[in-house]
């Protein structure tokens, strides 16, 4: 195998995680979900709100539901800097209040008809899904 | 009377004894935020890092330059200019230092008969700038200990709005800069358009070996991803001001409380000795009051060298009250 890499998910609070890691799945703007392995080519992507999952070294998955940001893979031995305004650790969430949000934007999505607010609501939809299938539940 | 300037005196004394315990209590809470205020400085450092990084990279991959905000505009006609200070006072010359520094940017600006408008963060910054009629745009208060980066996002966006709409050519960031817990300076720092120096240098730490971060996969494209990628910049900018500005205010405050707390005890020591004086005055004149209506009850007998408070005058009293006593018990 490869050697590992360099996993760093930044929020500008803190560094949220910092790991090694075999694999990193995340999702771009525009061009859907991305695996990066060690020895990728540099990359940069603008991220949308999405489930990431680091796959760790020692076998386990590490899921972060990002809302926005960007992913900058560079350098040999690879590093993947994610950076994020607004991630959180699949154990932070709070799983309640994702449903919550997800079924109140769901039914303004359905309700409503002014532009500002459904724009508003498919941001919240989306961020309430990355939630939810981070925390591992199948919206 | 004498007694009366002892009892004011022991008023104010009491009055500054609570002072001092408000300006030392004070003292110590600022003490404690400084270190929790520095740490969030630290942890803010690999975000803003790692995104100065990025954005140079972009500029390196030959993202293209003419997007505004980094290309700033030919002719500055209007500079808008945060001035991020406390929303309390009790610290120092803490916010003075920051309205100084504007004041002083914007007078030059007026004078070069340039258009100028000022982003006031804190109360204490609105309060200053309202008061002598500068013009203001939106004001932004209530956060200065303890700042979020939710905070940052709404003046971001607010500034980056105003430059895009071209209400404004340029945006500036005057703050206090946090050095050390002894040392702190107001600086003013370009914000929009990103100066030259920020985005050059790209050396593609992609370790692209030749140098040029030409190797770069983008996705969308990298004007795309500048785009959406500068308005966090800016952010992360103004967060890490925000919570410079945060410790730096800690670090005033600190220093304004310890030496009113120094102060108050030396105004307590130079009172208590006045108060004493007094004291002793009273008790001394009180004496001499009493030995001068004991001389004038004495008949102005003057071969007496001192004065008898008598004893036949004691021994009469008693006399009496025996009497009395014994008068009532038979």
């Amino acid at each position: 195998m490869a050697d590992p890499i360099i996993v760093e998910v930044v929020s500008p609070e803190k560094v949220l995680y910092s790991g090694e890691a075999d694999m990193v799945i995340t999702r771009t703007a525009g061009g859907g979900e991305i695996a990066f392995q060690a020895g990728h080519a540099a990359f940069l992507g603008v991220l949308v709100e999405n489930h990431t999952r680091v796959f760790q070294t020692d076998g386990q998955v590490q899921d972060i539901a990002v809302h926005r940001g960007f992913v900058e893979v560079s350098g040999n031995p690879t590093k993947i800097s994610l950076l994020s305004d607004t991630a959180e650790l699949a154990a932070d969430i709070n799983v309640d209040r994702a449903k919550e949000a997800l079924e109140r934007h769901q039914q303004t999505l359905r309700d409503e008809t002014v532009d500002g607010a459904i724009a508003d609501a498919v941001a919240g939809k989306a961020r309430a899904q990355a939630r939810l299938t981070a925390s591992g539940f199948t919206a | 009377m004498a007694g009366g300037t002892e009892r004011i005196l022991r008023g104010r004394i009491k009055a500054m004894q609570s002072t001092k315990k408000i300006t030392r209590a004070m003292e110590l809470i600022a003490g404690s935020r400084i270190v929790k205020a520095q740490q969030r400085v630290q942890a803010a450092v690999p975000y803003s890092e790692q995104i100065t990084e990025v954005v140079k990279d972009l500029a390196a991959a030959g993202a293209s330059n003419d997007v505004p905000m980094l290309a700033g505009r030919d002719e500055v006609k209007t500079t808008c200019y945060v001035a991020i200070t406390a929303d309390r006072g009790l610290c120092g010359g803490y916010n003075a230092g920051v309205q100084r520094a504007t004041e002083g940017e914007v007078k030059a600006d007026v004078l070069a008969g340039k258009g100028y408008t000022i982003v006031p963060v804190g109360k204490k910054a609105e309060g200053y700038f309202r008061f002598r009629d500068y013009q203001l745009s939106q004001s932004f208060m209530g956060f200065s200990d303890q700042p979020s980066y939710e905070d940052a996002r709404h003046i971001g966006e607010y500034v980056v709005d105003l430059f895009v709409s071209g209400q404004v050519d340029k945006v500036e960031l005057v703050y206090t800069r946090f050095i050390t817990a002894g040392n702190q300076e107001v600086v003013l720092r370009p914000l929009v358009p990103l100066s030259a120096d920020t985005v050059a240098g790209g050396d593609g730490k992609a370790g692209s070996s030749d140098g040029s971060g030409g190797d770069y996969e983008f996705e969308p494209d990298p004007t795309e991803i500048l785009d959406s990628l500068l308005p966090r910049y800016v952010e992360a900018r103004i967060y890490a001001a925000l919570l410079n500005a945060a410790a730096s205010e800690h670090a005033f405050r600190q220093r304004a409380m310890k030496s009113a707390t120094d102060n108050a005890e030396e105004l307590i020591n130079s009172l208590s000795i006045v108060m004493n004086r007094a004291r002793q005055a009273s008790i001394t004149s009180e004496i001499m009051e009493i030995v001068g209506g004991a001389a004038a009850l004495d008949g102005g007998d003057a071969t007496h060298g001192y004065v008898d408070m008598g004893d036949d005058y004691f021994g009469q009293q008693l006399e009496e009250l025996e009497n009395a006593s014994g008068g009532s018990s038979a």
